[in-house]
């Protein structure tokens, strides 16, 4: 059983029409997720990299169910939860939770920490009575860091940081298997990042969870992640172990994006890839056709042009959509 | 121990306790409080209060300034002013308070089906509160009053849904920017009934507008009726409501007995007044970032 991935996700689409004119005839589509792939296993941490705006979040909010995929399969401990009923969701609503960038959006400026971190205790019924509620919420409080008084006061007497522990604190409370945390340090000092990020670890190795993290900062994602997947436009290019990804990056895309960062390790430093693209992200609304990448690709040929490129297993694990690779 | 047990002090506690808090951080607030707790105990002991019957004529009497006896004069037929105030208190400010409250309702329900359900269930609303927003009041009123005849309770129900139908608008308004926030999707995410999102997360977050909504309702309410009272479509006379001694013998003998209209004008604007003071500090202290300020 738990040979399984916790979450497979198969060739999913998320279009968002465009509607026009009076009638709201449908007038195209932006393809924001445009047929993603992936597994995470128990215990793994995934991250998910790649430019603003090439469908991150929208592929987390589809796993979320919080938008409805135009094509595909989300499957979450065996069960395809793609079409699910509300009434059927419920269960995994509780164990798939996300966390979110900027945390004091994200919580109710009108309750309290405590009520904050209680609430979803009462939504799925984990903690029918109430003072038993208020313990444990204080206790999610101590586990995450903050100070069990902390449970009385609002969100907005927190630092960034805090709020962001309250949110994971809140998450806990439902005792999730999956947490999906779409950039949740991209907002705060790189001081404070660091410790949130040890956080999560720290959680992942004591409740044995499982992330989908999303990020744009590669070294926050080479710190956290097992396996990496490099998204372009709506697509995954490049998914691959950690060690794989950094050392050997297949995809030109993804030698792109490493050469925008310096790697501490002379040696590797001198001997990877240089590669630099120019130009811009290509809409979503009309995608290139071919490897989406072609208009930017250094190296792109013919092929490039007319012919879509597919994941194709390399070696241990690594996954490259690039006819050259 | 039992969870009755438990509840009951808990919550006179929080009572006493906002009471505390209202007092000493918004005093404005707290004399608006006591204002509209004077008028409303004036009104409903008015049989008690009141030295002299509504209707008690004393042609000797007639028109006679604000003096011991009569505390705010006398008018035409000669009766005592203070206690048709005191009576009409009971109209006014039930009717004010009691049509607010309906219209408030109504305005939130409206709103917040209209606002946070969006599509073609917010397109339905609208056009029906459009179709209704373009009748005048006063036409409504004349229909039902001719069908029903006049009272207190039609003013009642026909000022509150007039009022409650034109200010779902506003609510509308408040929900759907609320209904944006990462907090409503975040607890949509986690699997919370659409009752929760909406009784939990957006009333407490648009209670600043429904509380403004209210106290201006109040007070829109009392000089409506006053109109309605004036036109014969109110309480009929000789019922006291403070409108209708504003409009009546309050406007025909203004040079003559200014008291006549002074009485009740000043009444109408300490209640107006008071209500909206005790809105305004009720919308901050229920504010939890306003904690503390003044
Ligand atoms: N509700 C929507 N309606 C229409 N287009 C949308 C919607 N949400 C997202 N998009 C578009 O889909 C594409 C992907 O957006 P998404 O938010 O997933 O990007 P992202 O990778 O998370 O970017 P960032 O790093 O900036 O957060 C973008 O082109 C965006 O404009
Ligand atoms: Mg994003």
């Amino acid at each position: 059983m738990s040979e399984t991935p916790l979450l497979e996700v198969d060739n999913i689409k998320v279009h968002f029409p465009i509607y026009k004119g009076v009638i709201a005839r449908q007038v195209g589509a932006v393809k924001a997720v445009d047929g993603v792939s992936f597994s995470v296993n128990r215990g793994e941490t995934l991250g998910l990299v790649g430019e603003s705006g090439c469908g991150k979040s929208t592929t987390g909010l589809a796993v979320l169910r919080m938008l409805s995929t135009t094509a595909g399969t989300i499957r979450f401990d065996g069960t395809d939860i793609t079409h699910l009923s509300r009434a059927a969701l419920r269960p995994f609503r509780r164990r798939i939770q996300m966390i979110y960038q900027d945390p004091f959006g994200a919580l109710d400026p009108r309750m309290t920490v405590g009520q904050l971190i209680a609430e979803p205790m009462i939504v799925h019924n984990i903690e029918p009575n109430r003072a038993a509620r208020d313990t444990r919420a204080r206790d999610l409080l101590s586990m995450v860091g903050l100070r069990q008084d902390m449970a009385e006061r609002y969100i907005h007497e927190f630092s960034g940081g805090q709020r962001q522990r309250i949110g994971i604190a809140r998450a806990l409370a439902m005792q999730p298997d999956l947490l999906i945390c779409d950039e949740p340090v991209s907002a705060l000092d790189v001081s404070i990042q660091a410790q949130i990020v040890n956080l999560f670890q720290d959680l992942q190795a004591r409740f044995g969870l499982t992330y989908l993290f999303i990020a744009h900062d590669l070294a926050v994602i080479r710190h956290i992640s097992d396996r990496i997947a490099v998204m372009y436009l709506g697509r995954i290019v490049e998914i691959a172990g950690r060690e794989a990804l950094y050392d050997h990056p297949k995809h030109p895309y993804t030698q792109a994006l490493l050469a925008a960062v310096a790697i501490p390790d002379p040696d590797i430093e001198a001997t990877r890839p240089h590669i630099t693209v120019t130009g811009e992200v290509p809409s979503a609304l009309n995608p290139p056709p071919g490897c989406r990448f072609h208009p930017r690709c250094p190296l792109a040929i013919d092929r490039c042009r007319t012919e879509e490129p597919q994941l194709r297993d390399m070696s241990n694990g690594q996954s490259v959509a690039c006819h050259l690779a | 121990m039992s969870a009755a047990i438990e509840v009951a002090p808990v919550r006179r506690n929080a009572f006493l306790a906002g009471l505390i808090r209202l007092i000493r951080e918004k005093p404005l607030g707290a004399i608006g409080l006591a204002i509209v707790l004077v008028f409303l105990v004036c009104g409903i002991f008015a049989d008690v209060i009141a030295p002299y019957g509504i209707n008690q004529i004393s042609p000797v009497n007639r028109l006679k300034p604000p003096s011991a006896r009569f505390w705010f004069g006398t008018d035409h037929l000669g009766r005592d002013m203070f206690s048709r105030i005191l009576y009409g208190a009971q109209l006014s400010v039930i009717i004010g308070l009691s049509a607010a409250t309906l219209a408030t309702l109504i305005s939130v329900t409206l709103g917040i089906v209209s606002g946070y359900f969006g599509g073609r269930i917010d397109m339905l609303v609208q056009r029906v509160v459009d179709a209704w927003m373009s009748f005048p009041e006063l036409i409504i009123l004349i229909v039902v009053v001719s069908v029903v005849g006049p009272g207190m309770f039609q003013v009642i129900g026909i000022l509150g849904l007039t009022f409650g139908i034109g200010g779902s608008r506003i609510i509308r308004g408040a929900v759907v920017s609320v209904r944006e926030n990462m907090y409503i999707h975040a607890t949509q995410s986690m699997g919370a009934t659409t009752t929760r999102v909406l009784l939990r997360h957006i009333l407490p977050n648009i209670m600043a507008p429904v509380l403004v909504l209210f106290s201006t309702r109040v007070g829109a309410v009392i000089l409506v009726e006053s109109g309605l009272s004036f036109l014969g479509f109110g309480v009929p006379p000789p019922a006291p409501t403070w409108g209708g001694m504003l409009s009546g013998s309050g406007r025909t003998y203004m040079y003559l007995a200014p008291w006549l209209a002074l009485a009740p004008g000043l009444c109408l604007t300490c209640v107006v007044y008071g209500i909206n003071m005790l809105g305004d500090a009720l919308r901050d202290l229920l504010d939890p970032r306003m904690r503390g300020s003044r």
